[in-house]
Formats: structure tokens, sequence, C-alpha cells
């Protein structure tokens, strides 16, 4: 009996046991399910990607595809905006600017299982710098003339010598996402947190979470949190709107100023407002010699005199606050007090003065007559602005500066036109008089605008591709900027561009207006979720990120 | 005889399908915006780049050039690559076509649907009260802008079809309705009244088979109504079908897809109305 | 004159009334810019609310009636008789005609006018004047809009060929266009009256689509598709009832001209 009763008593102490460790099993493999379960992200894009291959990316939704997938040497911290480590640990520049030597991390494999090594970088920048590409990326690292050479020193040490000084070099390696020189699934395999699933062309891009993804977080756990992003294409923004309100999207990576008013007033914790963009707004005249308009309008567009009166006739707080809600400051140069270091703090937005604006005309031979502005000449000021269809914001601001120069007796006509026919009226039959657009800049460094503030160059929009500066002051911004682009001395450059900002400020080559400020949402259930400036606003830590199951 | 009007009316087809095809390469090519490229205004672009950018669309400069080179082509079974979305034609309009054909059907098949049932009631009843009622109803769809409508069925998660039917459903009403109150004033129908014949088979045995020809030539256009009624409702309820496929080609001046989307719906519609100039001849052929 | 077509005479009286006397409705104009009440609901200042840019949205409403109604029944006139004139006769005279002329409307039923349009756009100067930039509209609108009605004109038309009275007209001597102005066409007018009724809404909304290739009204000039347009912001339109109304306008304008023409169409019960 006794035995029995001892039997009886140890079965049931080995059930116990085992039921505990059971217990503890299941436990530990329900944590590292909860760990790594983090849902799936919805967002959208505007258009569809016009490719997957990432030296290649010209437009946003590539970009957003590129940056999720991309597996990149170093990474600009979308909130702090430094230069972080990322596939390499340490990295330095020589100090004439033209060299890069990278230490690379090790053990990493592509999504397919490749290993990564210098070699692949060293391929990455041979497919990047071959000059039948042409891609914004590469084009970005061309100084000068000659061979980029790459130099795999060990396989996690390779140098890259460029022909000339790359201002900003370092800075530039976040857009280069490193191809796999030897994976037979080419550009398909990946080092970012997140690879390619499936594409439903113009509908959607899934994204599976990458398996063999180099990252761990502080605890040791494995990133990213998120099992798939869906990037859904949706170029309406009332569908995208609809959509979010139904909790069909997590996201709004870029929110207009009218629904985050409509979104604040009744769900505040949604919406989030990050400050002036690095985007404005600007306003031109069109100054190029072999234009197809009046002669006497052409004089009147390359004054400087005539510029800078339109600039103080037009009210910026009332197109911030009117046509923006609010959600946009005056612009008070060609950058955003967002590039914190590159903004020069000593320009402040032209301040409305319709009446000194009036002076300034009349002292330059204009004259009032039965509420007409007329020239010296005796010619009424009637011009045109032109802007993109489909862009409401541009629209509006175009009828209210038509309001505020009606008020100093010009006469404006605003013609919305698609966007094709108003970029070969801009670039190619310069048949324009006026043009609204607006600058988005994914680049802090101004070395990314070479070629809108070069007199030679083709984006200089005003007057593009003069053989020789037609101007002393635009002569002096040519100077200017290449000093600063070839200079790695940080000082020296922040002079040269502060005084370009000047100068554009003094000249009014473009009426700058606004600067936008970056809008956007994120459901409630996402967590970790920190909208920034810099692009892509919400889904930059998107390795990070973990969306609550519904 | 039948068999060489038929190869007549053939070739005929194929005449002006092709005949459509160079005319869209023409109105494309001549459109101002053509050579333009949105991604020259990326001011990281060299100088280079932005040359090569344009050379690409110099290739397409010539029309009959570029025409010639694409039947050519064509009858090999290559379609051309689009140009804004660098995917060969072909895997675009295999991939999306049937979306596309599908929500058309639909769409007309619903649109049809209800026009008939209006309209056939309208000339029934003859109650002018439910004449303006009708007229009020397909009244209302009408003057709602095709890119409203389509952002109902969005909001009301209703399929993009409705939104289609409700775009082309008070045209087919109305030409239905007038064509079939004019027949009550016909010869044949008036005898028939005066006999006393019923009214439901006055209407359903006569006054709708002497307007079935006018009827068919309706279908026949209603398919090119629905066609460009589908643009607006896959482009804003993100279809991804031919639909809005041509929109993104339009805007971007992609000619090899312009070309081959006008040739799809000039088959299509060439179809269509000969169809119903078919049954049409044969409709009035029965009836003499 | 039934109750019906009185209400639509009545209705189509006030509305060209009130956008004849504009002035003295809405002695504001449709261009002011209230720039401190935009966006408004309506009130007693404003009945109608303003616009997103603080205009007086009944000031737009009664502007624009006076281009959209002037000229949208006048584009409608113009294809309906190019309509006419391409389809009924092409029906009327048969064969190589018709097939001839069925196969153009084919091709203009399917070919992409968007380009034809653009390159129209570019013809006109950056600086023409609202007006003719809106007149060029609607008369492109009106060359381009009567395939659609062409084809069952034709189908109409060809039927009519073999009808008694045809043959009894021709025996008596009958022949040529005047068989088919005095016959045939007065046969072809439920095909004409819907082509008329029709393109009436549909020309309007098409004047503010093609604001995006920079034809149709200027700003700050109003018309009722550029206030349609305000339609498209669905997400705030719902909670905005008022900006219905152009809408309603339109519905009743285009539901006149419908009880008006449907005279003839009226068969005693």
């Amino acid at each position: 009996m006794k035995h029995d009763e001892k039997m009886r008593g140890e079965m049931k102490k080995k059930r116990t046991i085992a039921l505990v460790l059971t217990i503890l099993c299941l436990g530990s493999l329900l944590g590292r399910a909860l760990a790594q379960g983090g849902g799936e992200l919805r967002f959208c894009v505007r258009m569809e990607p016009k490719t997957f291959d990432p030296l290649k990316v010209e437009d946003e939704a590539s970009a957003s595809i590129r940056y999720l997938t991309g597996g990149v040497l170093v990474r600009v911290n979308r909130q702090t905006q430094d230069l972080e480590p990322a596939l390499a640990q340490s990295w330095k520049v020589s100090k004439d600017g033209r060299q890069i030597t990278f230490r690379l991390r090790s053990g990493i494999s592509f999504s397919d299982g490749t290993p990564f090594s210098a070699g692949d970088v060293a391929y990455t920048i041979q497919q990047l710098m071959d000059p039948a590409l042409h891609s914004p990326t590469g084009d970005a690292f061309r100084s000068g003339t000659g061979n980029v050479e790459s130099k795999v020193i060990s396989p996690t040490q390779i140098s890259i010598t460029f022909p000339a000084p790359v201002a900003g070099l370092d800075r530039l390696f976040d857009q280069v996402a490193i191809l796999s020189e030897r994976s037979p699934r080419k550009e398909a395999a990946v080092l970012g947190p997140f690879m390619l699933a499936d594409y439903k062309p113009g509908a959607t891009v899934l994204l599976k979470r990458n398996p063999n993804y180099w990252k761990s977080d502080e605890q040791g756990r494995k990133l990213p949190y998120l099992d798939s992003i869906r990037v859904d294409i949706q170029p309406n923004r009332d569908v995208e709107m609809l959509r979010f309100k139904r909790g069909e999207l997590d996201l709004i990576n870029s929110l207009d100023s009218e629904y985050f008013d409509k979104l604040e007033a009744t769900s505040p914790q949604l919406v989030h407002d990050a400050g002036p963009s690095l985007d404005s707004e600007q306003l031109w005249f069109n100054q190029v010699a072999k234009a197809p308009i009046p002669v006497y309008k052409k004089n009147w567009f390359r004054s400087a005199n005539f510029r800078k009166a339109i600039s103080e006739a037009i009210n910026r707080e009332d197109l911030s606050r009117i046509v923006f809600h609010g959600h946009a400051q005056p612009a008070a140069g060609p950058f955003s007090p967002a590039n914190r270091f590159w903004f020069n703090s000593k320009l402040k937005p032209q301040a409305y003065s319709p009446d000194t604006a009036l002076k300034a005309l009349q002292s330059d031979g204009f004259r009032l007559e039965n509420g007409a502005l007329k020239d010296k000449d005796g010619n009424a000021v009637v011009f045109s602005i032109i802007t993109n269809a489909g862009s409401k914001t541009r629209e509006r601001m175009a009828v209210l500066i038509q309001d505020d120069l009606q008020k100093i007796g010009i006469h404006v006509n605003v013609v919305t036109l698609d966007f094709p026919s108003l970029i070969e009226r801009m670039t190619q039959s310069f048949d324009y008089e006026a043009i609204i657009l607006g600058l988005t800049n994914v680049d802090l460094d101004p070395n990314g605008e070479m070629n809108v503030w070069l007199s030679s160059a083709e984006n200089h929009q005003w007057n593009p591709q003069q053989k020789t500066p037609e101007t002393s002051w635009e002569a002096e911004i040519d100077r200017l900027m290449r000093a600063q682009a070839s200079s790695t001395d940080l000082k020296r450059r922040k002079e040269a561009f502060d005084r370009v900002q000047e100068i554009v400020v003094e000249e009014q080559p473009f009426i700058f207006l606004i600067n936008k400020n970056a809008l956007s949402a994120a459901s409630t259930a996402v967590h970790g979720a920190a909208s920034v400036i810099l692009s892509p606003q919400t889904f930059w830590n998107a390795e990070r990120l973990t969306v609550s199951t519904k | 005889m039948l068999k060489s009007r038929i190869t007549g009316h053939a070739l005929a087809l194929v005449a002006t399908i092709l005949l459509g095809g160079f005319l869209s390469a023409t109105l494309v090519r001549l459109a101002p915006g053509f050579d333009a490229e949105e991604q020259e205004l990326d001011p990281h672009l060299s100088a280079e780049s932005v040359q090569a950018l344009r050379a690409t669309r110099q290739q397409d400069h010539n029309v009959w050039r570029f025409y010639f080179s694409y039947m050519n082509r064509a009858a090999h079974g290559d379609f051309g690559t689009s140009l804004a979305l660098a995917q060969p034609v072909r895997t675009l309009l295999r991939d999306r076509a049937p979306l596309t054909l599908r929500l058309l059907a639909l769409g007309l098949g619903l649109a049809w649907v209800a026009a008939l049932s209006f309209a056939l009631t309208a000339a029934w009843l003859r109650i002018s009260a439910y004449d303006a009622l009708t007229t009020m109803v397909s009244g209302t769809f009408l003057c709602i802008p095709a890119a409203v409508l389509a952002l109902f069925s969005v909001l009301w998660n209703v399929p993009g079809s409705l939104a289609i039917a409700l775009i082309v459903f008070p045209h087919i009403y109305r030409y239905a309705r007038n064509l079939l109150a004019k027949s009550y004033s016909l010869p044949h129908i008036i005898t028939a009244r005066a006999k006393g014949l019923g009214e439901a088979r006055i209407l359903f045995w006569h006054v709708v088979p002497a307007v079935a020809p006018q009827l068919l030539a309706v279908a026949g256009v209603s398919v090119s109504m629905a066609v460009g009624a589908a643009i607006p409702v896959e482009a804003l309820c993100g279809l991804p079908g031919v639909g809005q496929l041509a929109w993104q080609a339009a805007m971007a001046r992609d000619l090899p897809l312009l070309v081959n989307i006008t040739i799809l719906v000039t088959l299509v519609t060439l179809l269509a109305n000969s169809g119903a100039d078919v049954i049409g001849l044969m409709v009035r052929g029965q009836k003499s | 004159m039934n109750l019906w077509r009185k209400l639509a005479c009545v209705a189509l009286a006030v509305v060209v009334c009130a956008s004849l006397g504009a002035n003295w409705l809405a002695p504001a104009g449709y261009e002011k810019q209230y720039r401190e009440a935009t966006d408004a609901p309506p009130s007693h200042a404003h009945w109608l609310g303003t616009d997103e840019l603080g205009r007086d949205r009944l000031a737009r409403v009664l502007y624009g009636t006076r281009i959209s109604l002037l000229l949208a029944p006048a584009a409608a006139l113009l294809s309906t008789l190019m309509a006419a004139f391409v389809g009924g006769l092409a029906g009327y005279l048969g064969g190589i005609w018709a097939r001839l002329a069925m196969a153009v409307t084919d091709l203009c039923l399917s070919l992409p006018w968007l380009f034809l349009l653009i390159t129209a756009r570019a013809f006109l100067p950056l600086n023409v004047s609202p007006l003719i930039s809106v007149l060029v509209t609607f008369l492109l609108l009106g060359l381009l809009g009567w395939s659609t009605a062409a084809r069952v004109l034709c189908a109409s038309a060809a039927s009519l060929r073999s009808a008694d009275f045809v043959r009894q007209a021709r025996a008596a001597g009958v022949s040529g266009l005047r068989l088919f102005w005095i016959h045939v066409m007065p046969n072809l007018k439920p095909v004409l009256y819907a082509q008329f009724w029709i393109s009436i809404p549909v020309f309007i909304l098409s004047e503010a689509n093609l604001g995006i290739l920079g034809l149709g009204v200027a700003e700050p000039m109003p018309s009722w598709g550029s206030l349609l347009r305000e339609l498209e912001g669905l997400v705030s339109v719902r909670e905005e009832p008022w900006k219905f109304v152009p809408l309603v306008l339109l519905v009743v304008v285009v539901m006149s001209f419908q009880l008006l023409l449907s005279r003839q169409q009226e068969v005693p019960a």
C-alpha cells in the first residue's frame, strides 16, 4: 500500500514537472511568436513604382520600395538627420574629398542567403557609375570626368576613389542600395529589412520580412518586427483618406492640410504635424532671352526690381493660412528652416507690403491708370501664371496671387496645364511668362541642387543652359556653388551657400512662397511610429514598427 | 457571294483599326508635351542624363517610321514597351484586360437592365408622374460627375461596375424612352390599340420590335460609353484595369501604350457596332 | 400644357432670371475673396457659404449659370445637328455612304481626342480672355460630341428608308435632300431630342474636366462644371450639403429641358 502511494506520488511529481516544462516551452514559443509577429503595415503610394532596380530609382514610389528593401552602407537617421553606420561599421573620407573607405560588417547575407562582402559594394559602384545608366542616384556622385575606382582591400574593407572631390560624399551612400554580385536573383536579393514578395501591377506591392536581415534590437531580437508591408497604389487622396478612416490603411505618409484638419477635429491622436518640411513652393518669371514672349515683358521679368516688387505684393501669410490651413510657413529663401544646418538663419520671409511694391514699380517707370498698372511705354501689365493641373494647392495659390496683384493694378491670367505640356513649355519651347511649381527636397546637402543654381545647368529654371552667365549675380552664384562643391570644409561650404541664399533673396529669380509642413497620419494600431520631416516621414523606422492585429 | 462580303467587311474592319492606331499615334505625337519627361526636373540628373532622356523620345518622332516599325513588330507578337512603366505592353494589357472586360460586362449589363426596366415601364404605364420621376432619376445621375460616382462607389464599398452602370444608364434610358414613345405613333400600333389589343402585347410584340434596330445601335454605342466611363472609375477606385492604364499613358504621353490601347478600343467599338448593325439588318430583314 | 411642363417653364425662367439678376442678387461678385471667411457655412452674409478661397458661393453659382446655361445648350445643338447630318444622311443614303460614315463614326468614338484638345490649347495664347477660352472649349465639345448619336440616327434613318410614307413620298416625286429633310428628319426627333438632352450636362461636366488641359473657364470666372468639381472632395462634402446646390440646379435645368422637349413624345393613354 505504502509502495503504491509512493509510486502514485512520484507519478504525480513527474506529471507536474512535465506540465510545467510544457507550459514553459509553449510560453517561450508564444513569446517568440508575439515578439516576431509584428503584423502587416498598410499604406499607399501615389503612383506605380517604375522600377524595382534600386540603381534606377527616379520616382517617389520606387524610392519608398528601395528604402524598405535596400541595404545601405550608411543611413541618414531621418529623425536626428545624423549619418549612422549601417552595413558599414565605420567609414573615413579623405581630406581631399575624393576617396571614401568603408569597413563593413561581417557575417551578413542577402535575403537569398548569398554572403555579403566588399565585392558586392564594388560591383554596385561599378553598375551605378556606368555612363549608360543615367540615374539620379548615380549622377549625384558625378563630380568630374574620369573613372571611379573601387579597391577591395579585404572582404570587409573597400575604398572608392572618385576623379574629383564629391561634396557630402558619405551622405550620398544613404541612397545606394547594395546589389549582390553573385546571387542568381540579381536585384531581387536584398539586404534591407524587407523583400519583395508579390507585385500586382496597378494594385499592390507586398513586401515580406527579410529572414536574413542583419540587424537586431537592443534586446537581441531580430528586426524587423513587422511580418509584412502592403503598399497599395492609390493616386487619389480622397480615396486614400476614406480608406484610412475605414481602417484599411495604417499610415498616410503625406497628408493634405484640409484632411489633416478634418481628421484632427475627430481624432487628434491620429495626425501629426512635424513642422516645416524641406519642400518649397515658388513662382518664377521667364528670363530666357529667346523666349517667344513680347520684348517688353522680357524687360519686366529681367528686372530684379520688378521681381522684388511682385514678391512684396504677395501675401504669404494668406497663402499659408488659406491654402494650407496654417500648416505652412512663409518661405524666407531657397532652403527651409527645417534644414537646420544649411538654412541661412539671417534670412526672413518677405513681408507683405503692396504699397512698397507699388512705389518700387513706380520708381521703375510703371504707373497706375484707372486701376490698371502700365509700364513706361504704356503697356498694360498683364501676364499669365501657369501651373500644373491636379494640384489644388497650386491652383489656389495662383488665384490668391492673382487677387493680390490685382490690388496693385496687375492683371494675371491663371492657366492650369497638364504636366507634360507644362514641362515642355518650361524646358523646351520656353513659351510661358510665369510659373508656380514646387521643389521637393530629399537631400539636406545643397550639392544636390547644383543643377538648379549653376547658370549652365538644365534645371536653372528661369534661364537654363546659359553658355556664359548672363548676369553678374548668376556668375557669382556659379562661383560660390563650385567652391562649396569642391571643398570638404563644412564651415567654408556653409559660408559659401549662405551667400548664395542671400543673393537669391536679393535678386528673386525664384520668388519663394511657402514651406509646407510635413503632415502625416498614423493609426493607433501602429506602435513605434514617430513622424519626421525627411522622407519617408512615417515609415522611416519601419524595421521597428509593429501593428496590433484587429 | 456571302464569303466575299464577309471578307470585304473583315478587311474594312482591319483597315479601320489600323487607321485608328495611326491616327492616335499622330494625335499623341503632335500634342504638346510629347518630348517632355517629368524626370528631367530632377536636379540630381546631369546634363548628359537629361539629353539621354530626351533622346529616348526622339526615336519616336517620325510617326510614319514609328507606326511601320510598330506594325512590323506587332506582326511578330511584340507590341512594344511602355515608356512610363518600362514593361512590355503585351504583358500590361494581358494582365489588365480581364478586369476591365469583367467591369464593362457587368456595368453594361446593369445599365441595360435598369434603363430598359425604366423605359419599358414608362412606355407601358404612360403616367406623366412616373415619367417625371424616371427622368429625374436618370437626369440626376447624368449630372453627377463620373469622378464623384466613382468616389461614391469607394465610399459605399460597392463594385466599380455599379459606378459604370450609373454613368451609362441615363444615356441608354433616354434613347430607349424616346424611341419607344415615338413608336407608339406608328400606324400599325395605333391600329392595334384601336382593335383593343392588350398593352403588354402591344409593347412587347409590336413596339419593341419596331425600334429594335435603333436599340441595337444604342447597344453598340453603349459599349463605347462604358469604355469611356471605365477610365475615371478604374483610376479612382484603384482598379488595375486598362482604363487606369490608359489614363497613366495619356498623362505620360506613352506612345506605344496609347497606340495599343487605341487599337484595342477601336477593335471593341467596331465589333460592338458591327455586331449591332448585323443583328439590326437581320431584324429588319425578318420584319420585311 | 400639362402641369409638369408648366413647372419646367417656371423653373427655367427662375434660373435664367436669377442668373441675369446676379448683379443685384450677389452684388459682391464672383471673384471677391473674403479671406477671413474661407470655406464658411451658409450665413446671412453668404447664403450658400463661401468656397475655399472665401468667394461667395451664391454669386459664383449665379454667374456660372450664365456661361453654362448659354453655352452648353449651344454646344449640344451643334453636336446634335452634326449627328443629324452625318448619321441621318448616311442612314438615309445607305450603301457605301453609310458604311463610310459609320467607319468614321467608330473611329471618332475610339480615338483619344484628349490630345487634340491639348493641341488646341497650345494654339491658344496663354493670355487669351476667359470668354474666348470657354467659347473655344464648348465649340470643340460640340464638334467632337456627335458620334454616339450619329450611330443611332443612322440606324433610325435606315429603318425609315423602307417605311411606307417614304415610299409614298418617293412615288409622289419627292426625292433627294428634300425627301430627307421634310419626311425623314422629323421622324428622327426622338433620337435628336435625346442627344440634345444628354449633351447638356455632359458638356457642362466635360468643360470642367477640360480645366486640366488649360481649356474651359479660367479663374476666377466660375462655371457649373468647376463648381461641381467641389463634390470630388467627398470626405468633406457629405458634411456640407450646401455644396450640392450646383448639382441640384443642374438637375432641375436638365429635367426642365427634358420635360419641355417631351411634348412630341406624348401618347394618349
